[in-house]
């Protein structure tokens, strides 16, 4: 009897604590996107207040007016091609390395792992003049081959383990029957590792959307600019209006959180793949 | 006879076109993604050196200095004052973020491994804010943590707390620790939901065994379940150092390119920023001393993620 009534206690604390911590993380969010709904003189007088209006007027300054659905379509662009880009690339190095025996294999393999370890921030002047060179600065396809060149040692470090655990009986006999490399992995292998490339889709696409680092010296003109890098542009311009710069910022969140709402098991897995064995 | 023969060498051949097929596919498949990584990773990483020992005029080299970037960055009075007030403020980073998020995300991870109700949800609503931008969550707490029409200090004053209603991103007392506090709240569940995974991963039978045996819960956390998830706080505490010694994006945005107020919030990360691309504090950009900077950085940071691993798989334990 005492030891149940001990358990129903911890039983609550717990629930305290998880409680309290999710109202801490969910709270911020919340007012976060309140806010956007309020007007300046609301925001100042009533801040904890339900928005007494509520109005998509602060969204229509930003949707006409601002440069931010331009930045959300760069931002959808570069990380668009970036994924796309990465995840064919990754597939075909990771495929090959783990679906062929050949001299040099474990060196190339260790060649892409090496690049894990290389924090490319650090080579933003050489990279600043090779770009430049190359004429693709200010320009988006600097940031895609700049991300997809990032990204690609996860991803094949992913898919080679992925792919190194798929039987070979498949494969053996569509190679009897004569049917060609490249078609035994498009048609066959392929299809099998369709959640492998969801799980390094996300752990790359993620950090590539929300990345503000290399826009930031890579890009000048606003036109160019992505969502990240255009917010401290559009927060320079807006700074007085508060419920605009809220509602900037809740326009901002809304893609990845609605995808990680309906998604967040597949998320969670992603974002987590490069830390867990 | 000769038959025999004929037919030997057409195989040889078509195994000899088969193997060029083969050489010609391996090929197809690795040179785009190697000449990629080449040119946009290693390229830029090796030069980072080469430049390092040139002094530069702009965008123009210009002669061979050999190490005087280094001796530049790490000796000249005020560059060095620069340097390892930086440095300082990225060790109290580490520091208090392993204490602070990594202890957070240990306590939620051991909680939520006993599945309570609500589990799912717990889960997804503490891993929201690691989806978003770290723009985003700067911002938002720059505006939440404004001293007039904050929402932090609007709740300090209506629960009559004023003489704690400070401008917390204004004081050099304040700003960092506001900042930590904020990269807690952004980042805690990612360390939670690896730390949960590690503990999800241990057999059953081991902890109900111990369970029987009359242990109770602390002694099956720090006896049991701290041990075996050991290879899981190897990678937090690496991923943390790395994360801590890079830190930029949130020092940038809530506070300023020059680490205000008075360089209390200045980073390796804003001073190699400044140094490389100029600033008020730093001149014109120099990209000598930048690369000196970075490779000095770079060392640093790849010298003690090494050691950080070797002395932390030390004591990890084989499971089964």
């Amino acid at each position: 009897m005492q030891t149940k009534k001990k358990t129903n206690f911890n039983t609550w604390l717990m629930q305290i604590f998880l409680g309290g911590n999710a109202i801490i993380m969910l709270y911020p969010i919340f007012m976060m996107a309140m806010s956007g709904f309020k007007t300046n003189g609301e925001i100042f007088g009533k801040p904890f207040s339900l928005p007494a209006n509520p109005n998509f007027d602060n969204f229509l300054v930003i949707w006409n007016t601002t440069n931010v659905p331009r930045y959300l379509l760069n931002s959808t662009i570069v990380t668009g091609f970036s994924v796309v880009l990465l995840l064919t690339m990754g597939t075909m190095a990771a495929y090959a390395l783990a679906r062929y025996k050949f001299r040099g294999n474990i060196m190339i393999y260790l060649f892409f792992l090496s690049g894990l370890m290389l924090p490319l921030r650090l080579a933003i002047i050489p990279l600043f003049i090779q770009l430049k060179y190359l004429g693709l600065i200010d320009s988006l396809l600097g940031l895609i081959c700049i991300y997809t060149a990032m990204s690609l040692p996860a991803t094949v470090f992913i898919l080679t383990g992925f792919l190194k655990t798929l039987p070979s009986e498949l494969e053996d006999s569509a190679r009897m029957d004569g049917a060609s490399e490249a078609r035994i992995m498009v048609q066959i292998m392929m299809p099998l590792i369709s959640p492998a490339l969801v799980i390094a889709g996300i752990y790359t696409a993620v950090p590539i959307w929300n990345d503000f680092f290399f826009p930031l010296i890579f890009i000048q003109s606003p036109e160019w600019k992505t969502l990240a890098q255009g917010l401290t542009s559009f927060f320079g311009e807006y700074s007085i209006n508060y419920g605009v710069l809220y509602a900037g910022l809740t326009l901002a969140a809304l893609p990845v959180v609605t995808v990680f709402i309906i998604q967040s098991k597949r998320f969670i897995a992603g974002m987590t793949a490069g830390a867990i064995k | 006879m000769s038959l025999d023969a004929d037919i030997d060498l057409i195989y040889q051949k078509s195994l000899r076109k088969r193997k060029n097929m083969r050489r010609l596919w391996l090929a197809f498949l690795l040179l785009p993604p190697i000449l990629m990584l080449l040119t946009f990773v290693f390229l830029p990483m090796a030069s980072a050196v080469l430049y390092s020992v040139y002094d530069w005029k702009g965008l123009v080299r210009g002669e061979f200095i050999g190490l005087g970037n280094y001796y530049d960055v790490l000796f000249k009075p005020r560059e060095s004052w620069f340097l390892f007030n930086a440095l300082k403020n990225n060790v109290v980073v580490f520091i208090s973020l392993m204490i602070v998020q990594n202890g957070l995300a240990l306590a939620l991870a051991l909680l939520l491994a006993r599945k309570p109700t609500g589990y799912r949800f717990y889960q997804v609503v503490i891993f929201l804010p690691v989806i978003l931008s770290t723009v985003i969550i700067g911002f938002q707490w720059k505006l939440f943590l404004n001293p007039i029409f904050g929402l932090v200090n609007k709740f300090l004053r209506m629960v009559d707390l004023d003489m704690w209603a400070l401008p917390w991103l204004g004081l050099p007392e304040t700003a960092l620790g506001s900042m930590i506090l904020v990269n807690t709240w952004h980042w805690v569940g990612f360390p939670t939901l690896v730390f949960l995974a590690a503990i999800h991963r241990i057999p059953k039978d081991l902890i109900e065994a111990a369970r029987l045996d009359g242990a109770n819960e602390w002694r099956i956390a720090r006896d049991i379940i701290w041990p075996l998830m050991a290879p899981a706080v190897t990678i937090i505490v690496v991923l943390t150092f790395i994360g801590s010694f890079n830190w930029f994006e949130i020092p940038f945005i809530m506070g300023s390119l020059e680490g205000s107020p008075a360089y209390s919030t200045d980073t390796l990360g804003l001073l190699f920023y400044r140094t490389a691309f100029g600033s008020v504090s730093a001149g014109g950009s120099n990209f000598g001393a930048g690369s000196a900077l970075a490779v000095l950085i770079f060392i640093f940071i790849f010298t003690f993620s090494i050691i950080v691993t070797k002395y932390l798989t030390s004591r990890e334990i084989e499971m089964g």
